[in-house]
């Protein structure tokens, strides 16, 4: 940046004011720790500075600066799951026992499912729905949170998910069902059940 | 016949990958018979669309930390020093 021709689109200050709140939240809501989501943003800063060549406006600069985070946060939880394999968790987080709960010894429902299902937003308002969710997600153990948000709130491909995370098919449907069942009971308990009634 | 406890899983499977045929075969025959485990079919495609809105939202919380502002505006700065 060393010409005299100042193009605004490429001014970092400005980055940093107009879009670190939205990245510092886009990062947060999907690493869960706040010391974690700032490194992020920084590195994500770093290498847009770098790279900027390479932004030529086929996108907005968000846009452009989300995509860079997004990999940044990709392979943040890569590099956590390879120093952590699975193997290495304790047993209770791969227990199924809460499952037990739901079913008899014959798997049959023991309470049955709510209707919620038929029209989650009925007179209820988005954002609540969000901060109900965002609060499900915060008690689900971290392994399937990480699954969770790169399959559904990411969106990656279960093939890539596999892939960053390192582990086996099997593995992953498991834990997405696991993540599924938990945060159902979840959004049951915690709102949607008690708002409509069981049956 | 798959027990009601199968289906939750298959169903969740069925979000993540196609299951064989016959498979998807008995799950549909299930979920015929089955009010809970159809209810349960929606809630797991209602979860899906609620966290595409979350993903979608720019969800409201705190912004990024004055501190950490500064010291990113920092770190930037001392970038664009170097050549």
């Amino acid at each position: 940046m060393a010409t005299e021709t100042v193009d605004t689109h490429l001014d970092p200050a400005r980055w940093l004011d107009e879009h670190g709140d939205l990245l510092y939240r886009y990062a947060l809501a999907r690493v869960r720790d706040a010391e974690v989501a700032e490194d992020l943003v920084q590195e994500t800063f770093v290498a847009a500075l770098r790279g900027q060549r390479n932004f030529a406006g086929r996108s907005s600069e968000r846009t452009w600066l989300v995509g860079i985070l997004k990999n940044k946060i990709v392979d943040h939880l890569r590099r956590k799951w390879r120093e952590q394999p699975l193997s290495e968790l304790e047993p209770a987080e791969q227990a199924e026992d809460f499952l037990d709960l739901l079913f008899t010894r014959g798997g049959r429902w023991k309470e049955g499912a709510g209707r919620w299902g038929d029209d989650p937003a009925a007179g209820v308002r988005a954002a609540d729905f969000q901060r109900v969710l965002a609060a499900c997600l915060e008690g689900l153990p971290g392994r399937l949170a990480d699954v969770f948000i790169l399959r559904e709130i990411e969106q990656l491909p279960s093939d890539e998910v596999r892939q960053v995370l390192n582990i086996s098919p099997t593995n992953l449907w498991a834990m997405l069902y696991r993540a599924r069942m938990r945060l159902r009971g979840c959004l049951e308990a915690n709102w949607l059940g008690h708002a409509e009634g069981k049956r | 016949m798959l027990t009601c406890r199968d289906v939750t899983r298959l169903v969740s499977e069925s979000l993540d990958r196609e299951l064989p045929p016959l498979l998807r075969f008995r799950l549909r025959l299930h979920l015929v018979l089955c009010l809970f485990c159809r209810r349960f079919e929606r809630q797991m495609l209602a979860l899906r669309a609620l966290a595409r809105e979350v993903a979608a939202g720019e969800a409201d919380g705190p912004g990024l930390p004055e501190a950490a502002k500064e010291r990113i505006r920092g770190r930037l700065r001392g970038e664009q020093a170097q050549p």
